[in-house]
């Protein structure tokens, strides 16, 4: 096994960790007063989690040098996709007992549940596209600019975690500072003055 | 194959050796991670639940007529909890309040009334106890079925005898060193202060209704539930109940009470004007701005129920609101 073969065993042994505590806890009924909430708010703090864990990478890349992170960067994504469908299932069938109409009023009526949908609708064409197959039959170009949408699912998932919140918004302000701070480097090595 | 090319035995060795050492490595590597990340994992979240070790409540009147509903269990009403003093995390409430004493323990009632005085707790829980089985409706979109103790407001407000020009009661929660302190007001020192700089709401909590709300016979003081003293986390030692009102109005581990002719001003109401409003009276058909009320889901179950008018109270308080907007009084 290559170094980069166990490295993606690595994050991937390390990516399921949360999940199958989640399910631990679930079998031993230790989820609490509230299961479905704490199945739907962990699911979403990781899908978030993810998701800018991957885009870290290529500012991480470019500042330590290390080239050989990019191959990483997909696996991350897809977890960051799998967690979203794990939250989605969870808000479906567990909050709403899959009231299609429920769901769809919910969509119209709550911003915050309509930009977390859009967020995982703009997860799913990326996760679909991850693979080299995709890569090569897009073009390089193309497969690039479309997977730029990923920062447009990251800002709709902060705003949305920010916006389920009362009061207190130490989480969701972290999430931004993180955000923010890997777009702006994108940003900053694009247009700023040579 | 050449025998040149033919790998001698003391290198076979050395690989192995190499490829043992380098699998040590990884697996080391891969359990140390794995750990490392369940350890965050576990330290992020929630600790397991407590059992509630407040006494038993020595004598107390048992509910007249319960609920057709199920109570929610002891062990989910206790670790379950708002109390954004302490944590905004309604699991880590219980194991954070675990150490507030609330022994010693005054109510300072005070404002437009003939008798304003300090209630020592001790008098309070002399007061006669009843068991009030109650569903309990949290503006979050859940709910609770709670058999609380303690006695009616009004009897508190009687032996105040407030003035005819009191039309609201205010209510204020214990809060660290910020509470009044003389040789009379003997309230608990730090650490019991509590602060939680992240809750986002301002310290002290304070609640409020209008005179004829807290006159009405459903408000109680609660002194414990389950039979036993109030847990801390459940707002120790006593709290108001108010059921047909969203949880928020039931204000914790009260220290003052007084009486007004102007509407106080609330916490949460204060915090974010269009979003809670004085009144709060559990609507169905005022929704939050940013969820709905329309249903709730009561702890224990897995679906949603229907969120009832006035907490299913409507028959004994809707006369309360008779002719008021409840859109524009929400």
């Amino acid at each position: 096994m290559t170094d980069s073969q166990f490295n993606k065993v690595l994050i991937g042994v390390n990516g399921l960790v949360p999940l199958a505590l989640l399910g631990w806890d679930w079998y031993r009924g230790n989820l609490g007063a509230n299961p479905v909430e704490f199945v739907l708010s962990t699911t979403g703090v990781l899908t978030l989690l993810f998701l800018l864990i991957s885009l870290a990478v290529t500012p991480l890349r470019k500042i330590t040098g290390r080239n050989d992170l990019i191959r990483y960067r997909r696996m991350l994504g897809l977890f960051a996709f799998f967690y979203g469908c794990a939250h989605l299932v969870t808000y479906s069938i567990f909050d709403k007992s899959l009231d299609l109409s429920a769901i769809v009023e919910d969509v119209w009526q709550r911003p915050f549940i309509a930009l977390g949908m859009s967020a995982l609708g703009i997860l799913l064409p990326l996760a679909i596209t991850s693979t080299k197959g995709w890569i090569k039959r897009l073009g390089g170009k193309r497969w690039q600019r479309l997977h730029r949408l990923v920062y447009v699912a990251a800002v709709f998932g902060v705003i949305h975690f920010y916006l389920i919140q009362k009061s207190d918004f130490f989480w969701p302000i972290i999430g931004g500072v993180i955000l923010a701070a890997v777009f702006g480097y994108r940003l900053w090595v694009r247009f700023a003055p040579k | 194959m050449p025998e040149s090319e033919k790998i001698r035995s003391s290198e076979i060795t050395d690989e192995f050796d190499y490829l043992n050492r380098r699998n040590f490595i990884r697996a080391g590597a891969l359990a140390g991670t794995a750990a490392a990340t369940g350890l965050i994992y576990r330290y992020l979240n929630p600790p397991p639940p407590r059992e509630v070790t407040t006494a038993a409540i020595e004598s107390f009147s048992e509910a007249k007529d319960p609920l057709p509903d199920d109570l929610t269990p002891i062990e989910d009403v206790t670790n379950y909890n708002n109390f954004y003093e302490f944590t905004t995390d309604k699991r880590g409430v219980a194991s954070l309040a675990a150490e507030f004493r609330s022994e010693p323990w005054t109510v300072t009632v005070d404002g437009l009334v003939e008798k304003p005085r300090v209630f020592g707790i001790d008098e309070l829980l002399k007061i006669d106890q009843e068991e009030r089985i109650y569903r309990f409706r949290c503006v979050e979109g859940w709910s609770m079925v709670i058999p609380w103790v303690g006695f009616p407001l009004s009897m508190l407000i009687e032996m105040a005898r407030p003035v005819s020009s009191a039309r609201y009661v205010a209510f204020q929660t214990y809060y660290g060193g910020s509470n009044p302190r003389g040789p009379e007001v003997n309230l608990p020192e730090p650490p019991n202060a509590m602060g939680n700089v992240f809750a986002g709401i301002s310290f002290p909590y304070l609640e409020g209704l209008r005179m004829d709300e807290a006159m009405h016979p459903l408000t109680i003081v609660a002194t414990g539930l389950y039979g036993k003293l109030m847990p801390p986390q459940n707002g120790a030692p006593i709290r108001l109940v108010v059921p047909w009102k969203y949880g928020f109005k039931s204000i914790k581990s009260i220290v003052r009470i007084t009486f007004t002719d102007k509407q106080p001003p609330t916490t949460w109401s204060a915090a974010t004007p269009n979003e809670y409003g004085f009144y709060s009276n559990v609507n169905p058909e005022v929704d939050h701005p940013r969820w709905s009320q329309a249903t709730e889901r009561r702890i224990g179950e897995y679906g949603r129920r229907e969120t009832l008018m006035f907490n299913g109270y409507g028959e004994q308080v809707a006369d309360l609101y008779k002719g008021m907007d409840l859109r524009k009084n929400y």
